[in-house]
């Protein structure tokens, strides 16, 4: 077999397991803040100290929203990337270890700023609230450190495309550079209005800010942001579960076609979280509405591709009749059974999403709580349960260890508390947004209005489901612990799956960057540039910058 | 490229329910005219006070049980904070923000509406059921934001 391509290199190994230290320490710290969230929220505990809600709301968004799924996921990619192109170039391990302290330093500044009480203004920004500039220059570097950690994952591609002229590349290294690019492209809105907006107002260099234009460039990143969380999982599922099983994948080129139209179809819908915003036509938001729609489609092709998997798997080990195949799962290795638990999350939290990204229904949840239960079904169980099931593997892989039976059990009963807690809080914020409940909220009975008094007994259901979700942490936190540094030495395999024999071969086609990038920025150029040369043409005065918290 | 026979019969279906959703949204848009609130005027958001509407914020009638509900919003509190609506009343609401985004919500209603500095946000809404409604900020604005509410009551005409 190709060189080095059966076990991570230990020097990459350093630099993904730095990204997955970073990774759960967020995730420790963020998953914290979310429980004093939800027990203040049951209006029967009060924060110490005269903390804010709003800060430690701050806190859980940016930990675990941006640190903990930008980290484990660049670790995750460096090792998959090592693993199938072959161990990475010093140049480019070296450049992965300039994005890690960037990134690392960026998440400390940006940390430091909110917990000092100087930026309560949310992971989504809020102008023209406006924090520090300590907040926004943190976050800045949080991105360029990504940006330069995709440069140096593109520079490890295009040798291994050098090397091999005329193959298709390894199918994970592929998914990676995907959605590297994806992040790339959709983060440059971001960087767009924190570098030419929101840092040279926080300093004082302008006075005013235009509050539209710095929500639609937030947004058009903020929608893609959830799909550079999700097509990891994507990953996980399609070129590494089928090798968990002992099964074969079921197609390669579906599984780089449903990548391809992630990367067009991701970007240009960020109006559907602007539906009820003034100052957009709303023509061009039902534009975007039917684009968002289209991510359907290869969300449908993915569940269709992982159940025809573990099918063909079944069957191939004897089993009859329309379901028997899902008996010869193995039901008892974490590994599989913690993202098998996501997928089947994904079906509420799916449903969830095309109500939310409806031009009409969206005003009836639109920045209810409804929206926290969406996305803690997608990105907090679907894609986090995936994280952890791969995690379970590729920690030990990298640090030369192995599971054990008890810890294989312990991530087993993770899984299931975990879906526990979140059918209670999730169900919970569901029901309570469909009443009206709002999102991003301390604990209010707006004046004792009996509306709000029917929230409560919501409230509670979300503390107690909150409370079995911070249980789940602990145990996640024991298991990696044990993984990363106890566990006994030992050789873990890094599951890459094969094809099916019946499959065919995969065309080159998907690798034509320049026809695919091409696709999207067509794409990106139709969705916005009318109504955003509008929203500047007919804007109103500024904004100053205020600080209400 | 092939594809297996089921997800063919899969994407099929799949694909062809997603039309004829977005169709049944289309429709409800541009047929019906339900659409979000996209109010497109502009304001200047620190001479809210100074511009009407929102100079003198209340319920105004404009016609045969016909309203217009002006709305001034700032940290943390709505102008006015209590609204008396009679039932049957189709109520185009207004709202203007003089410092940051608020949100505007009427709790069991369709009412839900982003505020922002600059524009003002309007909505139609008919009130067919008497009751008390509770009107809340749903955008973060600050210490105060779970503090800022108003209420409508419907009242028998």
């Amino acid at each position: 077999m190709m060189n080095g391509t059966w076990k991570v290199d230990a020097r990459d190994g350093k630099l993904a397991m730095a990204h997955i230290y970073v990774a759960f320490v967020a995730l420790a710290l963020g998953g914290l803040a979310g429980l004093l969230q939800v027990l203040v929220r049951s209006g029967k505990f009060e924060l110490p100290a005269g903390i804010s809600y709003y800060t430690i709301l701050t806190t859980h968004g940016v930990l675990l929203g941006l640190v903990l799924t930008t980290f484990f996921i660049i670790g995750f990619q460096f090792a998959a990337v090592s693993r199938t192109a072959g161990t990475l170039s010093d140049r480019v391990r070296f450049w992965g270890w300039v994005g890690f302290w960037l990134m690392t330093i960026g998440t400390a500044i940006t940390a430091f700023y909110i917990l000092i009480g100087e930026a309560s203004v949310l992971y989504t920004f809020y102008a023209p609230l406006q924090a520090h500039a300590g907040f926004y220059i943190g976050l800045t570097l949080v991105v360029v450190g990504s940006w330069i950690s995709g440069f140096a994952m593109f520079a490890h591609y295009a040798k291994w495309k050098k090397a091999h002229p005329g193959q298709v590349s390894p199918l994970l290294t592929f998914m990676s550079v995907v959605n590297m690019i994806l992040w790339l492209i959709c983060s440059l809105g971001v960087a767009a209005t924190v570098l030419f907006q929101l840092i040279p107002w926080s300093l004082g260099y302008v006075d005013r800010i235009n509050v539209l234009v710095s929500r639609t460039l937030f947004w058009y990143f903020g929608h893609p942001l959830v799909y550079f969380w999700l097509l990891p999982a994507y990953m996980i599922w399609y070129a590494i579960i089928p090798k968990i099983i002992g099964g074969k994948m079921f197609s390669d080129s579906l599984a780089r076609m449903s990548f391809i139209l992630f990367l067009i179809f991701s970007i240009p819908v960020g109006f559907h979280h602007q539906l009820v915003e003034p100052g957009i036509d709303p023509a061009w938001k039902y534009l975007q509405v039917v684009l968002t729609f289209m991510v359907v489609i290869p969300s449908l092709m993915t569940a269709f591709s992982m159940f025809a998997t573990f099918e063909m798997y079944g069957r191939s080990k004897g089993a009859t009749g329309l379901f028997g195949w899902l008996r010869k799962l193995p039901w008892g290795d974490a590994r599989f059974f913690a993202p098998f638990i996501g997928m089947l999350f994904f079906i509420p939290a799916g449903a969830g999403g095309l109500v939310n990204a409806s031009h009409q229904l969206n005003q009836v949840v639109h920045n209810t709580i409804w929206v926290t239960g969406h996305f803690h079904l997608t990105l907090a169980t679907t894609v986090v349960l995936t994280f952890f099931g791969a995690a379970y593997w590729l920690i030990p892989h990298l640090t030369g260890r192995v599971m054990t039976k008890a810890m294989n059990r312990l991530a087993i009963i993770q899984t299931i508390v975990w879906s526990i807690g979140m059918i209670f809080m999730s169900s919970a914020m569901h029901f309570a947004g469909l009443l009206g409940a709002p999102r991003r909220s301390a604990f209010s009975t707006y004046g004792d209005a009996p509306q709000a008094l029917e929230w409560i007994p919501y409230q509670i259901a979300q503390a107690v489901g909150g409370t079995i979700l911070f249980i789940g942490i602990i145990l996640v936190l024991i298991i990696v612990t044990n993984l990363a540094f106890f566990a006994p030495k030992g050789e873990t395999e890094f599951p890459v799956a094969e094809v099916a024999e019946q499959a065919e071969r995969t065309p080159l086609v998907f690798e034509n960057w320049k026809l695919w990038i091409g696709i999207a920025v067509v794409l990106i150029l139709i969705a916005y540039t009318v109504p955003f040369i509008d929203m500047i043409q007919n804007a109103p005065p500024g904004s100053k910058g205020f600080k209400l918290w | 490229m092939h594809m297996h026979k089921y997800e063919k019969i899969w994407l099929f279906f799949g694909i062809g329910s997603l039309f004829v959703f977005l169709a049944v949204l289309g429709v409800g848009a541009f047929a019906q005219g339900s659409q979000p609130p996209s109010c497109l005027t502009t304001i200047d958001p620190e001479k809210v006070d100074q511009t009407p509407p929102f100079d003198q914020p209340g319920l105004v009638k404009t016609g045969d049980n016909e309203y217009q509900l002006n709305i001034v919003a700032s940290a943390f509190a709505y102008i006015p904070n209590q609204v008396e609506i009679p039932k049957g009343a189709k109520v185009t609401i207004n709202v203007a923000t003089k410092d940051v985004i608020h949100g505007f919500e009427i709790a069991g209603t369709n009412v839900n509406m982003m505020v922002e500095p600059g524009y003002v946000s309007s909505y139609t809404q008919t009130f067919d059921k008497v009751g008390e409604y509770v009107v809340l900020c749903n955008e973060y604005c600050g210490a105060g934001h779970h503090l800022m509410t108003a209420k409508v009551k419907v009242v028998e005409q």
